[in-house]
């Protein structure tokens, strides 16, 4: 019996959320309600059947999510019984943190990575369950599996250990922390199939709807909520859109499409054939920038 | 990848692509083989590559590119020297590609530095191996060196794609040449299954598109071979049943379930299965799962079996097939790659984590490292920073494994620096070692180069050997009286004198005869420990016995003399009265009368006893021992 990609995959993922379960003292997984995590969510799902995912789900909460991102993460809490934790940057609020004013880099820093950072500390997580995949930048390629933090979160490229066979070497001492990519070896095309598969909900802002955008500097831009600034006299354009990545609504930009079912998205995707994080504002920012970000601590 | 079938019919090309197999390979070579153009070749013909990324590629190729209008492939590997100059560890990249019947995961391990530590990280969850070598070189140390590597971490599938043949004229006869030195050493290696394909990375020739310029090779392209290659996990499901317990499920009070990922083997409900180090044996309940029991759980598979007993099971365990159960030892041999900068010691303990278990391992002796370009085996106290090398491992307490030829998931190890956390070992199990051979030596605190120079002397051995009535104790005293009064730390070890006590349980059969002169040769060595000259006058007839001797000092320190007198002179002195009584049948088994003696044939001294006194005699010993500055 040869076991499919996506068994084997999934196989992978399941035996790395076991093993952290079975040696961190307080592990949590990440969610940040994209389809990624939707993922994570069914395979936590099943590695622990009959058992509930024996870890709490944190959310660090921009604020600035948007609304359709809100409404699922409340379907899927209410659904799937998670005890989800929302973590806000309280202090950034109080600043008046916010992408247009602050900018991208700005923003993403102290409501995203700040906020991380103290979510774990508040909670005293020893490990982390990230959706991170190789595919997704050139420099993730040589990612580990298990990737280990400072007690001040610093990502310590020397410190890195190498992972053999299924062999990982998760101990840690008392204040450091690690995160983990159960992804790792995924493409977004196999997180799509693997999505298709298992028929598993995703927000539905992966469709294509019609939707009021503006254009910024090229990109469309949702407005999503009356905090979206717009020019005098400007009109938002409905337009038929779908997102290929979700984040922060005024940090996403939005394709044109008629894609409104999986498998439409899926074509669209292979038939467009231009990478995920095209759609990320955040990553123009700063040229080869993720590495710097995860050395301070970003996901 | 098929966009007519994208475009046509976007649902049975998702059907296709839900049943893909997942084929892992390692790439081994340097840049210099073109081995980031032949990967970078893969992704881009498998178009795996987004138009952006093409694009970056197109506008990279022209600013840096070194392949002038034609794209630089290598350029969507690049990277790495930057991250080198960060000084951030590189081990392995992974690069992913697809066609429509395989997913490929691609361990990309840089050439140069480093290269043991990276290539066995990539190798030991690879399928298969891809070997590049360049066409104008041919077989290399370098290409030993990764052969090697590979088929240690127990990959049987090698395929040496044989690059730049553009730049030999696409030549056969080449070629060919390099087949048959490849097909040598594969053969001194035990390697079985290689295949050679003659490539250009550069141009595509036999990667994707078979090669209009090779039309002599009949054999695969490389995607081809890809394509068609076995899947170890498929082979592992006729491996014996294994289930090493990652976490126990215990939701509520009556369901209790064990879940981990099979690492060989198959399991139904009903099947007998036996709970391993402790040995209890129980049968499979059910095979539980998120959407409803299954039939089976195969290797691969992350499972969660229920069991019919209620018996002790945590992790670490290994659950396995009744009938064919797993061993369960604590001591092994084991190949270990040392992958920190800090030395595997012998006698240190680390952590080992093999399977899902973590106990004490500490490392007793170092038997050899190998050197990984001729696989000559070197004797070593210590193992660097990407070395290799076999030793004798001793666990805390016993755990079931698999030797790492048959199971990659039961015999395959981590060590653990216990202090700082660090991965620094990887290793592969061998035999268990059940035998005393394995009392782990106890380390000392007090060396035998401490205790002798104390007495401000070198410790070392002169054996003396000789028919009986040769005068070997005679000599022994002189030599011993002599030395005593130069100040000098001695024992004499007489023969006759060690039958009478340590050796009284023997008699003189050739093997008792063995087994004394082991004793003797070993209570030299406890001597020598104590950093005493010893005088040891034995028979000792046989010369494979006084090799064994020998073996155990260090070269130098063992000094064979032998005290030769003719057998008719020696009955006819008869110092001993040992061969009166022989010829009345008292005595048997007398060397020299009916009993073999096989004299040295490269003694460090001859002592002519037909010439000599036995005060001469005692002076040439010493004059050999100035000579050769042991009493320096």
């Amino acid at each position: 019996m040869t076991l499919t990609h996506l068994e084997r995959l999934e196989a992978e993922a399941i035996d790395i959320m076991r093993e952290v379960v079975a040696v961190a003292e307080n592990p949590v997984m990440l969610y940040s309600i994209g389809k990624d995590s939707s993922v994570m969510l069914r395979l936590a799902e099943k590695a622990f059947w009959p058992a509930p995912p024996p870890f709490p789900f944190l959310h660090v909460d921009t604020t600035w999510k948007f609304q359709d991102m809100y409404a699922f993460r409340k379907r899927m809490a209410e659904e799937h019984g998670l005890d989800l934790l929302v973590h806000v940057n309280e202090e950034g609020v109080a600043r008046g943190i916010n992408p247009f004013d602050s900018g991208s880099v700005v923003h993403t820093d102290v409501m995203k990575t700040e906020a991380l950072k103290q979510a774990l500390d508040k909670y005293g997580f020893d490990a982390a369950f990230g959706g991170a995949r190789r595919d997704e930048e050139k420099s993730r390629a040589k990612e580990r599996i298990f990737s280990f933090r400072t007690a001040q979160h610093r990502w310590d490229p020397k410190n890195q250990r190498p992972e053999l066979w299924r062999l990982y070497n998760a101990r840690h001492r008392r204040g450091e922390s690690i995160r983990v990519f159960p992804l790792s070896n995924w493409t977004e095309l196999d997180v799509w199939l693997y999505i298709h598969r298992e028929e598993i909900p995703i927000v539905p802002l992966y469709f294509a709807a019609e939707r009021p955008v503006v254009d910024r500097d090229g990109t469309w831009i949702m407005v999503d909520d009356d905090r979206m600034p717009l020019e005098p006299g400007e009109e938002p354009q409905l337009k038929r859109v779908r997102f290929r990545t979700l984040g922060c609504y005024p940090l996403s930009g939005a394709i044109e499409s008629e894609a409104d079912t999986l498998p439409r998205i899926i074509q669209e995707m292979l038939l467009a054939r231009t990478s995920e994080r095209q759609g990320r504002v955040i990553d123009y920012d700063e040229a080869a920038s993720m590495e710097k970000k995860k050395v301070e601590g970003y996901f | 990848m098929s966009s007519e079938l994208i475009e046509r019919d976007i649902d049975a090309y998702l059907a296709a692509h839900e049943r893909k197999s997942l084929l892992r390979f390692i790439t081994c070579g340097s840049v210099d083989d073109g081995k980031s153009t032949l990967i970078g070749r893969l992704l881009y013909e498998s178009q795996m590559l987004f138009e952006d990324q093409v694009a970056a590629l197109e506008a990279d190729s022209k600013r840096l590119g070194t392949q002038g209008e034609e794209l630089d492939f290598a350029l969507l590997l690049d990277g790495l020297a930057a991250e080198r100059e960060q000084g951030i560890t590189i081990d392995v990249a992974y690069r992913f590609f697809s066609t429509d019947t395989r997913k490929y995961i691609v361990a990309d391990t840089p050439g140069h530095e480093q290269y043991t530590r990276n290539m066995v990280t990539g190798a030991s969850t690879a399928d298969c191996a891809l070997i590049l070598l360049d066409a104008r070189k041919g077989v290399l140390t370098q290409t030993r060196r990764h052969s090697y590597l590979v088929w240690l971490l127990g990959i049987r599938h090698v395929a040496v794609a044989v690059n730049k043949m553009d730049l030999v004229e696409f030549s056969e006869e080449r070629f060919r040449e390099i087949e048959r030195q490849y097909g040598d050493f594969a053969k001194q290696l035990g390697l079985a299954d290689f295949t050679l394909i003659p490539v250009s990375a550069l141009r595509g020739d036999n990667v994707v598109e078979r090669s209009g310029a090779m039309p002599w090779y009949g054999g695969p392209t490389l995607m081809e071979y890809l394509e068609s290659v076995e899947i170890d996990q498929e082979r592992m499901q006729d491996a014996p049943f294994r289930l090493p317990v990652q976490w126990v499920n215990r939701p509520s009070s009556d369901f209790r379930g064990f879940a981990g990922t099979v690492a060989g083997g198959q399991v139904a409900p009903g099947d007998r299965v036996v709970v391993l180090p402790a040995g209890r044996e129980t049968t499979v309940g059910r095979v539980v799962a998120f959407e409803g029991d299954l039939d089976r759980g195969v290797a691969g598979q992350a499972v969660t079996l229920t069991l019919a007993d209620e018996i002790d099971v945590s992790r670490g365990d290994v659950i396995a097939a009744a009938d064919a159960p797993a061993p369960v030892s604590q001591q092994f041999e084991a190949t270990v790659v040392w992958m920190a900068e800090e030395p595997l010691l012998r006698g240190r303990t680390y952590l080992m984590r093999v399977g899902t278990q973590t106990v004490p391992a500490t490392v007793a002796p170092i038997r050899y490292k190998l050197d990984v370009d001729t696989l000559d085996q070197i004797a070593a106290t210590q193992l660097d920073l990407n070395e290799i090398g076999v030793v004798q491992v001793e666990l805390g307490q016993p755990v079931a494994f698999d030797p790492y030829v048959e199971n990659r998931d039961t015999g395959g190890f981590i060590l653990i620096d216990r202090i700082t956390n660090h991965t620094v070992g990887a290793g592969l199990l061998g035999r268990a070692l059940m035998r005393s051979e394995n009392v782990r030596l106890q380390e000392l605190e007090v060396d035998r180069e401490a205790r002798a120079g104390l007495k401000a002397q070198r410790p070392f051995v002169i054996w003396l050997t000789g028919l009986p009535g040769a005068g070997k104790s005679s000599v022994a005293n002189a030599l011993e009286s002599r030395l005593f009064a130069d100040g000098r730390h001695t024992v004499l070890l007489d023969g006759a004198n060690l039958r009478r006590g340590l050796s009284k349980d023997l008699s003189f059969t050739d093997a008792d005869r063995a087994e004394n002169n082991r004793r003797a040769g070993e209570v030299a060595r406890l001597m020598t420990d104590a950093g005493l000259i010893v005088i040891a006058a034995f028979v000792s007839p046989f010369r494979a016995d006084r090799e064994t001797a020998r073996s155990l000092f260090d070269e130098g320190e063992f000094v064979e003399v032998f005290v030769d007198l003719p057998a008719e002179l020696a009955v006819q002195r008869d110092t001993t009265g040992l061969y009166a009584k022989a010829q009345t049948g008292g005595v048997i088994n007398l060397t020299g009368v009916d009993s073999t003696y096989e004299p040295p044939e490269e003694p460090d001294l001859r002592l002519d006893m037909t010439e000599l006194d036995i005060e001469a005699a005692a002076d040439r010993v010493l004059a050999l021992l100035h000579e050769r500055n042991l009493l320096s």
